[in-house]
């Protein structure tokens, strides 16, 4: 009833046809761009190499037909600065956002599983504690084993105070025990873990948006900044979670982590453009010190930056 | 929420239903849908360009049989073609050997040591008796973590003073498994970058020493374009034998596994679907076919359901419909069961031909409508509940004000209650059976 099949599965393997993937983003734009004219093809390749850094096909889609119609500048150029443009601009506000003298500053981490909630925090927690300010952190993440004892033990390489019940406890009350330590031992910065949860369980979300009421109950001047943690080897797939973990507790911003590797991180454009939450943060390594503010203008300089030569990242 | 591919193709295909053949003007317009598609489900972007490539040879001058459009007919190729490609690697997973030594190598965060316990007792199930290694020396906590998914699973669990290294804890575990008795050694390694070349120089040795039978990759279902560079680079480290697709419980369509699978013809050995112990199954091609092009899952989700809904409030339930006995109270059950399911749209999702009510499904328990007949039904006292005729003016005004809703939001609930019991008695009527699933506000 159907065509006949045409190739025994073996015969799929694509091994040859994937050899040129090994190229850089930056060199295959580099080569396509850099000699002028480019015609439809090339900028389909373009296209291509935008997708092959997980910008996902309608953004790449977009952002090339942008930079085809500007006529001001080079094809290159004006493909820098359409991928930029999907980026806010950034304003020069602290963060966290200091509620008001004597309160201190709460900071919410979620994210899915697995995508480095726990060492961002540690990481966030070394920079404002070298910065001069009192951090406590909340291991409200009470669900996975041993994540109390992982956020224990980066709190004591860091030498930051920690809230914890047992395993199995309600996040909720670590919450508001936390909060209440907080403000009784005069701390500037509350940094709260919470379990790694995927976007599509309505109950762990809603769990989150209860352990953002207990922070408004305990301390109702808080605006707590809601920081979501996103894996840059993330695909398309980034953005559903996105949008899920916005409605449930209203990101304030993005920290992009695993940069140090090949991957792009082009979730986070879409991402950015889509909600309009502000990526602020890079993790490069596993080291606390291995954390960055994030520059849109860096990263996407980053993008084009050939391998071996100084790039801005 | 992305549209399914199904969908797509009807819309773009809607024109040929009744034509005898596809063409190849038919086929270009489809396979630009095909394309999107694969792209959105993170299938890398060469992959995807020979497999649509494939299709396209193969879809022109498909006869298109009767009762099923151009449209079906074309999802049905690519569902085939994509279950080939996932099913044509070895699935098997080989444990024999005294002992079977199974390695776990990935990035961070992928899912390792809760694929390594996951493993373990999916292989006390077979009959054997594993060991579970911890050689994650690195993260903090990685070692206790396995330890107490050990206990939980009342399994033993190795690991070594602090400054073993990797290589010698392997070896160790493997002395141990031997000393003891068991017959499968799992080694939960590090996350390690596949450029990390110190990590990855640690893994070709304890490949050397102690010669894994399995090494599975552990992939993380929503992992983008860099999957196949990731596999590539493993695979070359240390021989990868299968992979474990995590996280596949998300709403991910998992094309990373699609594009290792066309690339290094590795295949999925098993899945995580979940974080308990007991959320772990052998990988079915065809299911994952059907989840990356979106055009529903029909298996999963009545596997959802079953999980979530309890047998016995069912029966009751059928029993009440029966006897025309669904009172409002069951209605609220109703929503309860539904949304322990998880958000309304991806299980809708899940259904063929359901993408477009999904969507309007999704906004409806955006814009709160959910919450409000909750808080309604909940504002009514029992005797209400169980008989709304009895609905007043003055019992409604208080219901509205109980609840925080509007009197015209009241009206509209118990209308649409009615109308849901006339539906109800004319489906009794007919002999039908209900639909297994549980009804919501919305229809």
């Amino acid at each position: 009833m159907t065509a006949e099949r045409s190739t025994p599965p073996e015969r799929i393997l694509l091994q040859d046809a994937l050899k040129p993937t090994r190229l850089g983003f930056a060199e295959r734009v580099r080569g396509l761009l850099g000699a002028g004219h480019p015609d439809d093809e090339t900028w389909e390749e373009v296209e291509e190499a935008l997708i092959s850094a997980d910008l996902g096909a309608d953004v790449a889609i977009e952002v090339c037909d942008r930079a085809r119609m500007r006529t001001d500048v080079g094809p290159q150029k004006a493909l820098q600065l359409e991928l930029l443009n999907l980026f806010a601009a950034r304003k020069a506000v602290a963060w966290p956002r200091i509620p008001g003298p004597g309160i201190p500053a709460v900071i919410l981490v979620v994210g899915v599983n697995g995508t480095g909630k726990t060492t961002t925090i540690a990481k966030l927690a070394y920079r404002f504690k070298s910065l001069g300010a009192k951090v406590l952190l909340a291991a409200a993440d009470t669900f996975r084993a041993a994540a109390i004892e992982q956020i224990q033990t980066w709190a004591q390489r860091i030498d930051v105070p920690v809230i914890a019940h047992a395993a199995g406890a309600d996040p909720s009350a670590v919450v508001f025990d936390a909060m209440d330590a907080a403000k009784a031992r005069g701390m500037d910065v509350v940094i709260v873990d919470t379990a790694g949860r995927l976007h599509t369980k309505a109950n762990l979300m809603e769990e989150l948006a209860k352990i953002r009421r207990t922070i408004g109950k305990r301390i109702p001047e808080a605006q707590p900044e809601v920081l979501f943690v996103l894996d840059a080897t993330t695909g398309q797939n980034g953005l559903m979670q996105a949008k899920a973990f916005n409605d449930s507790s209203g990101l304030t911003a993005i920290a992009l982590t695993k940069l140090d590797s090949t991957a792009k991180g082009g979730v986070a454009f879409a991402i950015e453009r889509s909600l309009g939450v502000p990526v602020l943060f890079v993790g490069l390594g596993e080291k606390v010190t291995d954390l960055r503010d994030f520059d849109p203008n860096a990263f996407v300089a980053a993008l084009f930056a050939v391998e071996g030569e100084p790039g801005p990242r | 929420m992305f549209d399914s591919l199904s969908d797509r193709l009807q819309h773009a295909l809607a024109g040929l239903t009744g034509h005898g053949r596809i063409t190849e003007q038919d086929v270009d317009v489809a396979m630009r849908e095909v394309r999107m598609a694969l792209l959105e489900a993170d299938v890398n972007y060469k992959v995807v360009k020979e497999f649509v490539k494939r299709v396209k040879e193969r879809a022109v001058g498909a006869d298109v049989i009767e009762n099923v459009n151009a449209g079906q007919m074309v999802v049905k190729i690519v569902h085939e073609e994509l279950t080939d490609i996932l099913g044509a690697g070895d699935r098997t997973f080989r444990y024999d050997g005294s002992p079977a030594v199974v390695a776990m190598v990935g990035l961070q965060g992928s899912g390792k040591t809760t694929s390594a316990a996951k493993l373990a007792r999916w292989i006390v199930r077979q009959g054997r008796q594993p060991l579970l290694v911890a050689a994650d020396i690195y993260r903090p906590a990685a070692i206790d973590q396995l330890k107490t998914l050990g206990t939980s699973l009342d399994l033993p669990v190795y690991s070594a003073p602090q400054g073993t290294r990797v290589v010698d804890i392997a070896s160790g575990a493997v002395a141990e498994a031997k000393r003891t008795g068991r017959d499968v050694v799992i080694i939960d390694t590090a996350g390690r970058l596949q450029i990390d070349d110190a990590l990855m120089a640690e893994i070709r040795e304890v490949h050397a020493a102690v010669q894994p039978r399995e090494t599975l990759l552990v992939v993380d279902a929503m992992v983008g374009q860099e999957a196949v560079s990731v596999a590539e680079a493993f695979h070359e480290n240390t021989p990868v034998t299968g992979l474990v697709l995590t996280k596949i419980d998300g709403d991910a369509r998992g094309g990373a596994a699609l594009s290792i699978a066309a690339v290094s013809g590795l295949a999925v050995k098993f899945m995580g679907t979940g974080e308990r112990p007991t959320e772990f199954e052998v990988f079915h091609p065809d299911r994952l076919a059907g989840r990356i092009l979106g055009m529903g899952d029909v298996v999963s989700l009545v596997e959802r359901a079953q999980e979530t809904y309890d047998e016995k409030e069912a029966e009751k339930l059928a029993a009440k419909l029966q006897k025309n006995a669904f009172t409002l109270d069951d209605f609220l059950e109703q929503m309860q069961q539904v949304k322990k399911m998880g958000p309304l749209g991806s299980i809708m999702e899940m259904i063929p031909g359901l993408g477009g009510a999904a969507k309007q499904a999704q906004a409806a328990i955006d814009r709160g409508e959910l919450a409000h007949v909750e808080a309604i039904i909940r504002s009514m006292t029992l005797e209400e509940r169980h008989d709304p005729t009895i609905l007043n003016a003055s019992r409604r005004r208080r219901i509205a004000k109980g609840s925080g809703t509007s009197l015209p939001e009241v009206n509209r609930l118990v209308k649409q209650f009615g109308e849901m019991q006339k539906v109800m008695k004319m489906m009794r009527g007919k002999g039908g059976r209900m639909p297994g699933l549980p009804m919501g506000p919305l229809g």
